[in-house]
């Protein structure tokens, strides 16, 4: 709600990292048999995760928004170890053992998701010895994963379950630069280590920043790049670069191993996904085209409040947008920013993502694309209320390549789901109860159902409702 | 796209808009007089010139009056967003733009943003047309832990913005204060004593002033301040900082003091009831931003309203130049924490009350503004459905009667892409 890990990137300057992490040298892959580089990590720092136990629990008679765009009305969902098990109308059988919970005049989501969170890696109590999500010594640091950043006794993990029904969220670099590192996804868990929260199986994503910060941050300091072109130019080269050593990769005598480079590579393989904070309509299209230049796909443009100016381009193009309801006006690129955004997307056929940025409109995400949805239907277009929760649940899984595993309510999938006590697209409503791979994660009316960080231990307010 | 048709609307948007105030009926909607009284269905709204004269319900309209059929609607006041930046900022990051504190400035208590408030701001329009009618506009913080004097402002698209000057002096005696002050609480507190006693130093003997501390313009707008006829707006957070303030005036007994976030204020309601100091309170903090804000919960409003505060939702920091709109979504959360298990919320009369007759009441202009009561300043809005909801949107905005454009440069952008592919022309032909 302060604004603070924005408003520290407007003031520029004073961001830098106490922890000034830089390319290591010290482990060469082997010789003798080379490894695709980009495959080298994935086994480093692996999921500890595993779900929490869970009974085989039916919620019935509620209001089914099954996350991609379709609705049930009095509704039956099953789960039963971990996954959904079933989902249908009335008609749909429940095992005897199960527990049973009357959700007739409530609503059922599968959990929210966010495509973009600072959580962790810019953490409350926001004090300077926690700002940890800018790497803002170099703006070429594709090296750094956001996961070794993230604090996982941030108390605003649990405000984003309680109030609103996140299950699951990539934790991404800032924005002071042009590649700003790799992307964690993880589950909404409590942990004592970010690898208890790791989203197992999810793949990796890499942040890329256009605009106004990295030429801010760095040309600030007389450093490239002070400018748009700077950017691209710096931008290119770095693909150039990345493009030659993934060449080199499978020869006799491969490159050593280089982290940056190696999660380059793993875009240039499709393995790593991009997730490109761009507002302007015209630096889209400029990065749409260095995408082809160099081969590889942007999976999501995040902060892209002017995506209505090419939402034709972009559904052509198949990138999601990753939007605000309404921030505008806070900096030069912001300006444009309207709040039919999402919707005019939608309209176009584009993807559309409603995403938070923000320890504090995580915890209502819902009503964000509710007053997104509301401010489409004002200007005369036509928008299910299904489709607006498809922005906060599939879309984003889509983007952050876990759709397989959760993000809607299909059988099979992770029961990962939100019980609400009213319309989620209501001010009105708020979670009820939080599943995440079936295990009850939050209950509202179950002091003890819900997670306190060791931060709030013994402090004023500990345990409260927040 | 019929541009042409486009033109004649706006053009005669143009011609309309400063339409000459008269007597105006509302009839039919659901009234909210925003005393925190219950709606009334059916009810009329009657305004003449700039007042209303009458809301609620059997009100006898005059043959002559203009009558707006409000029928299936909501008619409420004005939104009173209870502090603000609103009209200081264009365009935050833009420094020539940005008008909410000044950092190189030698001066500090006697800034005084009525010169600063641009009513032609497109944060001004944008708001209006979401229903936001009055703001407390404030200065920020630079150099010292005073910023100066604040505003009482409207949103019309006059050019006459302020409806109270000087209506406040600013204070930052929280984290942002020790820090203003050199780095310690002990230090704002020093400042904070020793301005105020340079201030009557000042009052003593203007002619002779001569001090370290303080410009003579920084004194002279002190002494309001000392002597309760210019209200102090105190910024803090923690428990421990908000029984500080209320001991400032076993010191300073005249201090007429309005308390501002107030995150921590739930933890010592009663003390902050019995001095008789109102709040104007951030609505939905309830992360520790820092270690002032431990204790921040949602349920601070509604703790602090059971405990006999006046209390109205402000939103300091919180994009408060620009996003004035939020106050009916945060008061709806309010609403919504009533089926929270152990939460506190307030009830729909009461929350829409903390968005408009409260501020007003808090600023001393209850009398003039923030509800529909006769005699009040005529802002009232007209939705399609209930003000808090978030699928609601506004119809009519009405300031001091007069009937106000809802246009802004948000709409103009939307209705040039709602085809954003360029047709016969490039994009910037349609207009």
């Amino acid at each position: 709600m302060k604004l603070r890990v924005m408003l520290a990137l407007v003031a520029g300057g004073s961001l830098v990292a106490g922890c000034a992490a830089t390319a290591s040298d010290t482990n060469s892959a082997s010789t003798a048999t080379p490894v695709k580089s980009s495959k080298s990590s994935d086994t480093a720092f692996p999921s500890t995760y595993s779900a929490y136990p869970s009974t085989p629990t039916a919620i019935t008679g509620v209001t089914i928004f099954d996350g991609e765009g379709g609705r049930i009305d009095n509704g039956t969902v099953f789960m039963t170890a971990g996954k959904i098990s079933s989902v249908g109308g009335p008609e749909t059988t429940i095992p005897a053992d199960a527990t049973v919970i009357d959700g007739s005049g409530k609503y059922v989501t599968p959990g929210i998701i966010d495509v973009h969170s600072h959580l962790g890696d810019y953490p409350t109590p926001s004090v300077a010895a926690h700002s940890d999500g800018n790497e803002a010594t170099s703006p070429v640091t594709p090296e750094v994963w956001a996961e070794h950043s993230v604090w996982p006794q941030d108390p605003g993990f649990s405000r984003a379950m309680a109030n609103g029904g996140i299950t699951a969220l990539q934790i991404l670099p800032g924005s002071a630069n042009l590649f700003g590192g790799r992307s964690v996804t993880l589950k909404n868990v409590p942990g004592r280590t970010v690898q208890a929260m790791k989203f197992p199986g999810a793949p990796y994503g890499m942040k890329m920043a256009c605009g106004e910060n990295p030429k801010r941050v760095y040309g600030g300091r007389n450093r490239m790049p002070s400018t748009r072109m700077g950017s691209l130019a710096l931008n290119r080269q770095t693909w150039i670069d990345a493009q030659e050593y993934r060449s080199k990769r499978d020869d006799a005598k491969p490159p050593k191993r280089d982290l940056g480079k190696e999660t380059l590579a793993g875009v240039l393989d499709g393995e790593i996904l991009v997730h490109n904070h761009c507002y302007r309509a015209d630096e889209m299209a400029q990065i749409i085209d260095m995408s082809k230049e160099f081969g590889y796909k942007v999976t999501a443009f995040h902060h892209a409040v002017e995506s209505y100016k090419i939402a034709d381009i972009l559904a052509r193009e198949g990138i999601c947008s990753a939007v605000w309801a309404d921030w505008w006006g806070f900096k030069m690129e912001a300006y444009d920013a309207i709040p039919e955004n999402a919707a005019l997307l939608q309209n176009a056929g584009a993807c559309v993502i409603v995403h938070s940025d923000d320890e504090n409109q995580i915890q209502r995400l819902n009503q964000e694309a509710a007053k997104a949805l509301a401010d489409g239907r004002a200007m005369g277009l036509e928008i299910s209320d299904a489709q607006a929760i498809q922005w906060i649940t599939y879309n984003p899984a889509k983007a952050m390549g876990i759709e397989k595993m959760t993000g809607s309510l299909k059988t099979g999938k992770m029961a990962d789901l939100v019980l609400w006590n009213g319309n989620p697209l209501s001010v009105y409503a708020r979670p009820e109860k939080v599943w995440i791979d079936g295990a009850l994660m939050f209950d509202s009316g179950d002091p003890k159902r819900r997670p306190v960080s060791d931060f709030e231990l013994g402090q004023p307010g500990e345990g409260d409702v927040k | 796209m019929n541009r042409f048709a486009k033109f004649l609307a706006s053009a005669a948007v143009l011609i309309t808009a400063p339409l000459a105030a008269q007597t105006t009926a509302i009839t039919g909607g659901k009234v909210v007089i925003g005393d925190g009284s219950a709606p009334i269905d059916g009810g009329t709204v009657l305004i003449r010139n700039d007042r209303v004269v009458a809301a609620g319900a059997n009100i006898a309209i005059p043959a002559d009056a203009r009558r707006i059929d409000a029928t299936g609607k909501w008619v409420t006041p004005g939104l009173f967003a209870g502090f603000s930046r609103i009209g200081l900022v264009e365009v935050g990051a833009v420094t020539q733009t940005n008008d909410m504190n000044a950092s190189a400035s030698p001066f500090s208590a006697a800034l005084d943003v009525q010169y600063a408030i641009n009513p032609f701001a497109s944060p001004v329009a944008v708001n209006r047309a979401a229903g936001v009618t009055r703001a407390v506009v404030s200065p920020s913080t630079a150099n010292s832990i005073f910023a100066g004097y604040g505003a009482i402002v409207d949103l019309g698209e006059d050019e006459n913005p302020i409806t109270r000057a000087r209506a406040f002096q600013f204070v930052e005696l929280g984290e942002t204060g020790q820090s203003r002050a050199g780095g310690s609480r002990s230090a704002s507190h020093i400042h904070f004593r020793a301005l105020l006693e340079e201030a009557r130093t000042y009052a003593r003997n203007p002619a002779l002033f001569d001090s370290d501390l303080l410009k003579a313009s920084d004194a002279k707008a002190l002494l309001p301040v000392i002597n309760g006829s210019t209200k102090l707006l105190v910024h803090v957070e923690s428990a421990n900082d908000i029984l500080k303030v209320l001991d400032l005036r076993k010191d300073f007994p005249a201090l007429d003091i309005v308390l501002v976030g107030a995150n921590e204020g739930w933890r010592v309601a009663n003390h902050i009831a019995a001095a008789g100091v109102p709040v104007l309170a951030s609505a939905l903090s309830d992360l520790p931003y820092g270690f002032e804000d431990l204790a921040a919960t949602q349920s601070n409003i509604g703790r602090m309203k059971d405990a006999g505060v006046k209390v109205a939702i402000g939103m300091i920091n919180d994009r408060d130049a620009h996003q004035l709109r939020y106050s009916v979504q945060y008061a709806g959360n309010l609403v919504a924490l009533n089926k929270v298990p152990r939460a506190t919320g307030l009830t729909w009369d009461e929350a829409f009350a903390a968005i408009s007759s409260v501020p007003a009441e808090i600023m001393d202009m209850g009398g003039q503004l923030g509800s529909l009561k006769a005699g009040r300043q005529a802002d009232v809005v007209i939705w399609n459905g209930d003000p808090l909801e978030l699928s609601t949107q506004v119809e009519t905005v009405i300031i001091d009667g007069v009937d106000q454009s809802l246009s802004n440069r948000q709409m103009r952008l939307r209705d040039r892409y709602r085809d954003p592919a360029p047709g016969a022309l490039p994009n910037a032909y349609d207009h």
